[in-house]
């Protein structure tokens, strides 16, 4: 089926299209991921330290 | 059985934990299909060419930047009206994934306008508005960070929430209130069934429902974290004054 595709003389602009977003959400993503495991890392250190217990699953 | 038990934190953190397990998978079986289907399996079309392809991400991504903001303003006035924390950081959570969106729906929609308009830009009612509701993204993710008081952050950005508001509604309708404009009135409506055709139709319904799941996925992770951050703040702030 990878035959099928036909994009023609709109072929920059779709690809553009689809990289410009697909980047986007994967910046999205990762920027996402990577705060909230150093903010579950900073809270599990000081949760330690503090001798508490995680309330939360 | 009321919807405020999840004003606590705990018990948000524990239920928004197992929606997010099934929620993750069943997002990226829906984006990727939806994605796959309309890049890969659907015709040109007899006007637009391939170009017909870009709406599988246009339309999705312009339709979450609107309705983003207005989960915003929903959590907003629940800040504001009952104080409930986790409603705040539910619109702080959600900002960030908003603004996202707004700009995949202006940049794909600059890339889409270019061959069919003839330019990548127009002054037009809607584009204007949407341009104007990204910055409204940005002023409101800068407002959170400006304002060291949580609290009051939160009042002020509930404030500037619901005077965005106008502009999101404005993003929407912008067609229907003036016909000057470059941009064609709504592709989907609920009155009419649809001005698109069978070929675009499904896998466009695919790529609407995996984008909402994302949203929703990245809203309830950002939340968590919010959760966390404020939770960390507070346990370092009693350490202070220890």
């Amino acid at each position: 089926m990878w035959a099928d595709i036909q994009l023609g003389k709109y072929e920059v602009t779709v690809l553009s299209a689809y990289a410009a977003c697909l980047v986007l959400i994967a910046a999205l993503i990762v920027f996402t991921l990577v705060k909230g495991r150093r903010v579950r890392r900073e809270l599990d250190e000081v949760e330690a330290r503090q001798g508490r217990n995680r309330r939360e699953t | 059985m009321s919807i405020w038990k999840y004003a606590n934190p705990v018990l948000f953190m524990k239920t928004s934990g197992g929606i997010l397990r099934v929620l993750v998978p069943v997002t990226a079986v829906l984006m990727v299909t939806g994605l796959m289907w309309g890049f890969f399996f659907t015709p040109p079309e007899m006007k637009q060419g391939s170009t017909v392809k870009i709406i599988f991400l246009h339309v999705p991504t312009a339709m979450l930047g609107i309705n983003a903001w207005l989960m915003m303003l929903v959590a907003s006035l629940i800040w504001l009206i009952r104080r409930h924390h986790v409603s705040a950081l539910a619109a702080k959570a959600a900002a960030p994934v908003g603004a996202t969106m707004t700009l995949a729906a202006l940049i794909t929609g600059a890339i889409w306008g270019e061959p069919m308009w003839g330019t990548w830009w127009a002054w037009d009612p809607r584009l204007t508005s949407f341009l104007i509701l990204f910055l409204f993204y940005l002023g409101y993710m800068a407002l959170w960070e400006a304002i060291d008081d949580p609290d009051t952050a939160a009042d002020l950005t509930s404030v500037l929430c619901l005077v965005g508001s106008v502009f999101a509604i404005l993003s929407r309708y912008a067609v229907n209130f003036w016909n000057q404009g470059l941009h064609q009135g709504p592709s989907l409506t609920i009155a009419q069934k649809q001005h698109v055709a069978d070929a675009y139709w499904y896998p466009l319904m695919i790529s609407i429902g995996g984008f909402l799941c994302f949203f929703v996925v990245m809203v309830l992770l950002r939340t968590r974290t919010e959760i966390r951050a404020r939770r960390l703040k507070a346990l370092l702030a009693r350490e202070r004054m220890a």
